[in-house]
């Protein structure tokens, strides 16, 4: 068979300029982020790594990360499961609406936060009378990692379910089964991938957030400080292999999403040949 | 009330759940996403229709949507390009490291922009390793409008990538074979033949790129010169009234990159659903 | 594998970090040591690192008390910004006036702040210098030199950074001196210096590495004591420090933040650690990170580190800060029409 572009030269030209770009764009950055922070040999990363201040970021990353994927898995689900198995009016606006934080600078996101949980924004005033702080302490910085990534999974979900239609639910409510059994038995090993998929991409973005975080974190050393705010302080006070440790932990994570990525989709890509 | 008709019209449906994933839904998005826009809109509604037309027309503003508009076009053509590029080899040809190119291809979306931008400005300012080579050549990055596309460039790679390679994936072969063996050579035949089918993915890839361009902070702040009228963007702009205690001039910017950024997602989101079925379902 | 069974993992998972949150970052409890808050500038990680730990001692000598310091770094408006919106800081140690006026309108800190420690507020001062590549190539003594056509000027935006306000309002003072206060020559000198700025910054450590590390532009304006850490930092042999006949007074104010401080339960603990600032041991630990302090046994200890300059002060030359801030970088104002084109 002949296909489009299956002659050697046009082939290996094409090849060539993609490996070339590639390296050049996203291969060289993520060899220097390892190199800076190996700069100074194995001993100063490992004390740069145990520094008190780079452990207690890395606590915090940990908790908002654990407290923002499952919030978002829940609503992603119920958000998914409602714009594509019932028919109502608003249904695109809802949609449109789960795109804002897409459409929001982080930046902002982190200012209409301050606004209103601010001692001076309503919600934060009345908050304040209890004594309850809500800004500059982790429950905030939760709540704009929160808002940042709620559109992940949901986004995810949303075009798979459509395109599978809603048929063998309907059979299992013929038969009997009840919404929670439909889920889980139907709904559920249809659509794992894709949440898996949506999981990680959540997860990728609620530990690296950083214009949102900034705004409302108050860069308090060893409180309120998540890992890219850490990268960030490092790299201001020229300590630029702390800078770059700190980096290199959320590099590795990185590395992890997209292998962890590359797993889901070799294994279905197997399903599917077996299949 | 309103909960009630809409129960009424959506009981045609036989699926449970309706009630419970409506509730949680609804409540989620007030509490996280509305309640804290209304505070937006709250300081928009002190300013009057004059005072916020002269905010967002400054001079030094509008020469700010002119750079963040310039070079998030350029970096969305870039993508676009390159986007292509790797989806068509990627689907089509075999070659050693294909699976790592191919894992690499979403590490933007993996890796903190605020690495990026760091990262960014120590490889391509005039001491970086790419950076002091292109400055042999007269091409300085940082500091420049092309440092932007740059930065902006690298956050938006995956848009492209993964919104045309699915449909090249599923295209059949019989639609090349036609093309090839009425003797037509292969450029003429992949614009002719190929690219009508995958141009809807291509503008929706190329569109996502570029409003994800237009919100980008995180990556650019760090390689941006933040000189006025040249190299200020839009999002440093908001980031500058805040620090001035200027909420309002804050928010009047900020809405109308939200604005715009909007839109267009409107727009790709309807034009998405004419074209296209299977977008983002292409992970799973 | 995604299974109920994992799904509910991750519930009892997050339902233990939220316990463990609670009792780590929740409020102090009782029988653990009392924390101060310090919300600071940018440039002051390393001087406050260095001081917190003594004056800990310090404490402990004199009230047999073990407390601990926290600090916050940032600019120094988006801290006093954040202070107002509900960051909970006991003490600020600020590198601007305005800042701190800020805080006191808003009921704060109390309205005589000023009054209430030693020279004005301000337990150490500086003033504008310039860091110049070896052996000062382009011939840089004094601020004219930097509104010639061949030199490129690298410190942090002045909306943003109050180091960078320093600048533009000691450029201003020298104008204002070298032409007699004829404001269209003025005007005229500032657009031209404005117009050598390579690199626009949001702060002070973006412009030294901007200017270090990516090697871009003549000069460096910025922190007398900045200047001199940046060359200990980076090596006393590829700069030098240029040190301006005339320039502006730099006070770097403290107070207490009365409203938190008194909430916190930290009230006798913040006033004793702007104390402590005034202290012989503390100004010694200041002159060590090069800024000039008033203790007169130390300044006398330290005087070959500094340069004799007149120092101008912002309220001789501008009226006041507010009506500075007000003419000169408020939206539209002074510096907005300077760079407009």
């Amino acid at each position: 068979m002949i296909r489009i572009g299956d002659a050697p030269g046009v082939r290996r030209l094409l090849i060539g300029v993609a490996l070339v770009l590639t390296a050049l764009f996203l291969l060289l950055p993520l060899v220097a982020i390892f190199a800076q922070a190996l700069m100074g040999g194995i001993d100063l990363y490992w004390q740069n790594l145990s520094d008190r201040y780079t452990l207690a970021a890395i606590g915090l990353t940990l908790l908002v990360t654990l407290l923002t994927v499952p919030i978002n898995l829940v609503f992603g689900i119920f958000l998914a499961w409602l714009v594509t198995r019932f028919n109502f009016p608003g249904r695109r606006l809802l949609q449109t609406l789960i795109d804002i934080p897409f459409a929001v600078s982080p930046v902002v996101a982190g200012l209409v936060y301050l606004l209103l949980y601010g001692r001076n924004g309503w919600l934060g005033g009345w908050l304040d009378g209890y004594d309850i702080q809500i800004m500059f302490a982790w429950p905030g910085i939760v709540l704009v990692t929160i808002f940042v990534t709620c559109p992940f999974v949901a986004r995810e979900l949303i075009p798979l379910m459509q395109a599978q239609g809603a048929r063998e639910e309907e059979a299992a409510v013929t038969l009997g089964a009840s919404g929670w059994t439909i889920f889980r038995r139907v709904t559920l090993p249809k659509i794992r991938h894709a949440l898996l998929y949506g999981v990680i991409l959540t997860n990728a973005r609620a530990v690296g957030e950083f214009g949102a975080v900034s705004v409302v974190a108050g860069a308090i050393r060893g409180q309120t400080n998540t890992l890219p705010l850490q990268v960030e302080q490092l790299y201001q006070d020229y300590n630029t292999v702390g800078a770059f440790t700190s980096a290199s932990l959320l590099a590795l994570l990185a590395l992890l999403t997209l292998a962890a990525k590359a797993a889901l989709e070799w294994r279905a890509a197997r399903r599917e040949s077996l299949a | 009330m309103i909960a009630a008709t809409l129960r009424r019209r959506a009981s045609r449906r036989v699926l449970p759940g309706f009630g419970l994933s409506l509730g949680v839904t609804l409540t989620f998005v007030s509490l996280i996403l509305l309640l804290p826009l209304t505070s937006l809109v709250g300081q928009l509604s002190q300013l009057s229709l004059s005072q916020y037309w002269f905010l967002i027309s400054d001079p030094r503003i509008l020469a700010s949507y002119r750079v963040t508009l310039l070079a998030a076009a350029v970096a969305a053509l870039f993508n676009a390009a390159f986007g292509l590029l790797m989806a068509w080899v990627l689907v089509r040809y075999e070659f050693p490291g294909k699976r790592l190119v191919d894992a690499l291809m979403d590490l933007p979306f993996a890796l903190p922009t605020a690495v990026a931008g760091v990262t960014l400005a120590t490889l391509y300012s005039s001491q970086g390793w790419v950076g002091r080579w292109l400055e042999t050549l007269g091409l300085p990055i940082a500091y420049t409008w092309v440092g932007i596309a740059l930065a902006m460039a690298f956050t938006s790679i995956p848009f492209v990538v993964r919104t045309v390679q699915p449909i090249l994936e599923d295209l059949p072969s019989e639609v090349d074979e036609a093309a090839v063996t009425l003797g037509a050579r292969d450029g003429h035949a992949f614009r002719r033949v190929i690219l009508p089918h995958l141009w809807p993915a291509l503008v929706t890839g190329t569109g996502l790129a570029f409003v994800r361009s237009l919100g980008e902070f995180g990556a650019v702040i760090f390689i941006a010169g933040g000189k006025p009228f040249e190299t200020e963007i839009t999002s440093l702009m908001i980031f500058v009234k805040l620090q001035e205690y200027d909420y309002a001039g804050a928010t009047a910017v900020a809405s109308i990159v939200l604005a715009t950024s909007l839109a267009l997602l409107l727009v790709i989101n309807l034009w998405q659903g004419r074209f296209t079925r299977r977008l983002h379902g292409g992970g799973a | 594998m995604l299974r109920l069974a994992s799904s509910r993992r991750w519930f009892a998972a997050s339902t233990l970090g939220l316990a463990l949150a609670l009792g780590s970052i929740g409020p102090a409890q009782a029988d653990q040591p009392r924390e101060l808050l310090n919300a600071s500038y940018d440039i002051a990680r390393e001087l406050f690192a260095a001081v917190n730990p003594k004056f800990v001692d310090w404490w402990q000598q004199q009230h047999d008390e073990q407390v601990s310091v926290k600090q916050s770094h940032g600019g120094s408006s988006t801290q006093a910004r954040s202070i107002m919106q509900g960051l909970r800081a006991d003490v600020v140690t600020f590198n601007q006036v305005t800042d701190v006026n800020v805080l006191a309108d808003a009921g704060l800190v109390a309205k005589d702040w000023q009054a209430q420690y030693p020279n004005h507020a301000s337990p150490y001062y500086s003033t504008t210098a310039f860091l110049v590549r070896k052996g000062n190539p382009k011939q840089i003594e004094n601020w004219d030199d930097l509104a010639r056509d061949d030199v490129e000027l690298v410190f942090p935006n002045p909306k943003t950074s109050g180091n960078g306000r320093y600048t533009y309002l000691a450029a201003w003072a020298y104008a204002d001196q070298a032409f007699d206060g004829d404001k269209a020559k003025i005007e005229a000198y500032m657009k031209r210096f404005l117009g050598n700025v390579e690199v626009f910054d949001t702060g002070g450590r973006g412009a030294t590495t901007t200017f270090v590390e990516r090697g871009i532009g003549d000069v460096l304006i910025t922190f007398e004591s900045e200047v001199n850490n940046i060359r200990s930092e980076y090596g006393q042999d590829g700069y030098e420090v240029v040190v301006p006949p005339v320039s502006i007074l730099a006070e770097f104010p403290v107070a207490v933040v009365e409203e938190y401080a008194e909430r916190n339960g930290n009230l006798d603990l913040a006033k004793g650690y702007l104390d402590y600032l005034y202290t012989e041991e503390a100004q010694r630990l200041l002159a060590g990170f090069n800024y000039r302090v008033n203790d007169e046994a130390v300044a006398a200890e330290f005087s070959d580190r500094f340069p004799q300059t007149e120092l101008l002060r912002v309220e001789d030359v501008f009226g006041s800060w507010p009506e500075a801030m007000k003419t000169h970088f408020a939206s539209g104002g002074e510096l907005d029409q300077l760079q407009r084109r």
